[in-house]
């Protein structure tokens, strides 16, 4: 035993106390689900150096300077959070603490160059409530307004880093018929808008600003600059719903050569052979099932399922941010409606990472060690995460909710809970 | 003469006493449900039983018997051996109707926010019975719920209690007797409405004033229904004792009925308990500001809504009998709303006489009442407060029940009341629980996978005809 490993062995029960840090970490018995839609299998995982080394049924013979008996608990790699403002949005209505949005509109009607990257804040209490509910990633989404394109993001992991960045740059594109409205009176404008910002972006404009038809601010260069990156390395995040609309995205799509995405998709079932044929993946909320507008008349819980069997890629959103802990129980209520357990784990988990371009989020060796034991089924409103690890790390488990727990907990209050100092 | 002073004090005296018939009554009638027996179900009472293998009969749209009992000859009989039973879910703030489905602009049924005291708006006459929402809570198993206004206003106005049956009027879901809400608002959202409007209140301290002023209102109102009712019993007693003529008739005519107020009505009932006080309020000090005015003006808040910080004041809230209607786990979205913490019902529920209840708010929310429990009876035991499922099933039955003042009629399985009843797939605290079957008052008014009995709005019908399927 080298002195660094005698010295993690003695201090092991203070490190888990703490953000902890082990050079090796070994997890027995997890009935583990590797990401991929694969069954799980009851497999010893060890982790070194905020790597995954190894992945087998048996690995109790290595020796590591911590050890977790996960005891038939599941393991999965750290769950995707969905699209949300995780670090962006401290609280929903305190708007200077809120960065995921560009308001003023006269501005111009597309900023793809408005980068919520730089307004993120990993401190945000919204992080570690997230993390610890077993969540490791997020999309960073410029929040879909009223213009065409609200700006861009990208995946952003839940490691306290400040610029934990990765996967490719994504732009948001508002579709729909609400914002279709605000922009012009019609859905069609939006298609207007983008064709002209598209149709010709190599061509150059003497004041760098491009307008629309009547001398409205369209695009400026940056903005400009940033569509052609992104046409050929980024994303494009179609915010639609009605199939009609999933249709244009598919064309407009098709014609300028783009990496389309849908997000919303309450309608996606009705033209499920079109998004699969394109090999457009689809972000849902598998609760939508009220026709909460004309765009979404076709809701339906099924939709997952079906969309799934037409061989189209999912995943899923919850549209929250304090709340997207929830995910996950979207996600079972998705299996609850006929989507396969095995393909509900892997658009919690590996799917988003591949689909934006982040590192591969699957339990297997060589990988980043973001991994959940947790007390039952992860996708059941039934348990929660035990242990979340984060680079191999594992995690203290607290935010500022778990503290306000420990301060109202104990019934005797003594001189008073502002003296409860977990 | 004494005979016209009787006639016109017995004309007088059942105006006084029951000032106004009954408005909107409720058309509501359960057609006949034939006799079911249950076999061997798990049965949650929602007062705080469990029954393993147990039988259950209903028959004349009421519970007969539980256990043992006797049965009609043509009685349905339904294997339950690995069902569940649970008494149907009740949600005690929705807002569907009010803000149905779609969410168009002229759908925005739910503030009347012309005014901070709105006390004289019915939520009922927003109403609209075609929300497909009522039919997608019904598949959740919601058999009743209780629709409020909005929170813009201190006093929204009164909220109505419906069954959750397909009507194609409120009258014909409206719970028989069933007593209104008064919905009234702290905090945040009142001030912020009037006071962007530079209109009072902007803020806490106006919001307080601004309840206090009308509640002194409102028992100035009560104060002259009661000596015009006083003065009445008078009249009709000088008659009975045979006492001077000229006496009764000064009684009679300076006492000319006082001017009905629809405002003042409804304050004045809450006032007087009539009306049942629904109280959105976030934070833990203003809960108890809340709790002294009502000690000031001698009325009962009924319950308290979202208090997200409702466990910051568990205690207090048991001791005066003061129920908190929560959510499983929102927070954040403002900052009244900051300290949120997904053990809030249980800890709510911990102190002997807590009142814990899971609302919904959402129209998602009141299809999964069952799973909102789950994740706050998940977090109760996670904090070592070894929380049972049949005591969290109380939190979505019996105390919502009690809340809205309709536990002696539903909300438990018992002898006698309404047969309200849920037939689960499994254990309801689930994500892949599904109610199979949902009763009301002994009807079977939705059955999983059966189109003639899942009931469809007329919006919902006729609805992207060509679509592929």
């Amino acid at each position: 035993m080298n002195t660094t490993r005698f010295f993690a062995a003695l201090l092991g029960p203070l490190l888990l106390a703490s953000h902890s840090y082990a050079a090796s970490l070994l997890i027995t018995s997890g009935t583990v689900f590797t990401g991929d839609d694969a069954p799980p299998s009851q497999m010893d995982i060890l982790i070194e150096d905020g790597l995954i080394e190894a992945v087998a049924s048996d690995l109790s013979a290595t020796e590591a300077d911590q050890m977790i008996d996960a005891a038939g608990r599941p393991v999965t790699p750290a769950l995707f959070a969905g699209i949300t403002a995780a670090g962006l949005s401290e609280i929903g209505m305190v708007y200077e603490a809120v960065d995921s949005r560009l308001n003023e509109l006269y501005t111009g009607l597309m900023h793809p160059e408005f980068d919520v990257r730089k307004a993120y804040n990993p401190l945000s209490s919204v992080v570690p409530v997230t993390r610890i509910e077993g969540y490791g990633y997020t999309l960073l989404a410029a929040a879909f307004g009223d213009r065409t394109i609200s700006g861009q993001g990208s995946l952003v992991r839940f490691d306290s880093g400040f610029d934990s960045f990765e996967g490719k740059t994504t732009i948001f594109v508002n579709v729909d018929g609400y914002s279709g409205n605000k922009i012009g009176g019609s859905r069609a404008a939006h298609w207007m808008l983008l064709e002209t910002a598209f149709s010709s972006l190599t061509a150059k404009q003497g004041n760098g600003l491009w307008l629309t038809h009547n001398e409205h601010p369209l695009i400026n260069q940056d903005g400009r600059a940033t569509l052609k990156d992104a046409r050929e390395n980024g994303i494009f995040v179609f915010r639609a719903n009605r199939a009609s609309d999933i249709l244009q995205v598919l064309a407009f799509s098709r014609k300028h050569q783009l990496n389309a995405i849908i997000s919303g998709g309450q309608e996606a079932w009705i033209v499920r052979a079109a998004l699969a044929e394109s090999g457009t993946p689809v972000v849902i909320n598998a609760l939508d099932n009220l026709p909460g507008s004309f765009d979404g008349l076709g809701a339906r819980l099924d939709n997952a399922a079906l969309l799934h069997r037409a061989g189209v890629t999912l995943l899923f959103t919850s549209g929250e941010t304090h709340n997207a802990r929830k995910l996950r129980q979207v996600a079972g209520n998705a299996v609850a409606n006929g989507l396969p357990y095995e393909v509900a784990i892997a658009a919690m988990t590996s799917q988003p990472a591949e689909i934006f371009g982040g590192t591969p989020r699957m339990i297997a060796p060589g990988l980043r060690a973001d991994v959940v034991i947790w007390s039952g089924d992860p996708l059941n409103v039934t348990s929660s995460a035990d242990q979340v690890i984060i680079d191999g790390k594992l995690d203290p488990m607290t935010s500022r909710q778990t503290e306000l727990l420990k301060r109202y907990l104990p019934t005797e209050p003594g001189l008073g809970r502002a003296y409860i100092n977990p | 003469m004494r005979r016209l002073f009787f006639a016109l004090t017995m004309l007088l005296i059942p105006m006084a006493i029951q000032a106004q018939p009954e408005a909107f009554p409720s058309t509501y009638q359960a057609p006949p449900g034939p006799p079911v027996l249950f076999k061997n179900a798990t049965i949650l009472t929602g007062d705080g039983r469990r029954l393993d293998e147990t039988d259950l009969y209903i028959a004349d749209g009421q519970i007969q018997w539980v256990g043992a009992g006797e049965i009609a000859p043509d009685a349905t009989e339904v294997d339950a051996g690995d069902r569940w039973i649970t008494p149907g879910l009740i949600d005690v703030h929705s807002h569907l109707g009010v803000y149905p489905s779609p969410g168009v602009a002229a759908h925005s049924d739910g503030n009347e926010a012309t005014a901070p005291v709105t006390a004289e708006v019915w939520a009922e006459h927003s109403v609209w019975p075609q929300d497909p929402g009522f039919s997608r809570s019904l598949a959740g198993g919601v058999t009743a719920m209780q629709i409020l206004p909005g929170s813009a206003n201190l006093f929204g106005g009164r909220g109505v209690t419906l069954k959750n049956v397909p009507s194609i009027s409120y009258q014909g879901m409206k719970f028989p007797d069933a007593p209104h809400g008064l919905k009234m608002a702290c905090g945040e959202n009142p001030k912020r409405v009037y006071g962007g409007r530079t209109q009072a209140p902007s803020t806490r301290m106006g919001n307080v004033a601004t309840y206090r002023s009308a509640w002194i209102r409102a028992q100035r109102y009560q104060a002259d229904w009661d000596r015009y009712n006083q003065a009445v019993r008078d009249a009709a007693e000088a008659v009975e004792n045979d006492s001077s003529g000229a006496s009764v008739a000064s009684a009679l005519l300076t006492n000319t009925p006082p001017r009905r107020n629809l405002e003042l009505d409804t304050l004045a009932g809450a006032l007087r308990g009539d009306i049942l006080v629904h109280m959105h309020c976030y934070r833990a000090d203003e809960m108890l500001t809340i709790l002294d005015m009502a000690k000031e003006f001698g009325y009962r808040v009924g319950t308290f809504h979202h208090g997200v910080e409702a466990y910051k004041i568990a205690d207090e809230l048991a001791e005066n009998e003061i129920c908190g209607a929560l959510w499983a786990d929102w927070w954040g979205f403002k900052i009244e709303a900051y300290d949120g913490i997904q053990e809030n019902i249980a800890l709510v529920d911990r102190p002997t006489g807590g009142c814990a209840i899971v609302h919904s708010d959402s129209d998602e929310g009141i299809q999964r009442l069952n799973q909102e429990a789950a994740k706050a009876m998940l977090r109760g035991n996670r904090a070592g407060l070894d929380i049972p499922p049949e005591r969290a099933i109380r939190w979505i039955t019996y105390n919502a029940a009690k809340s809205l003042g309709v536990h002696e009629q539903t909300g438990s399985i018992e002898n006698g009341k309404m047969a309200d009843v849920v037939l689960w797939n499994q254990d309801p605290f689930s994500v892949y629980a599904k109610p199979l079957r949902v009763y009301i008052d002994g009807v079977l008014r939705y059955e999983q996978d059966n189109p003639s009995l899942s009931p469809q709005s007329d919006f919902e019908l006729g609805q992207l005809i060509g679509a592929p399927q």
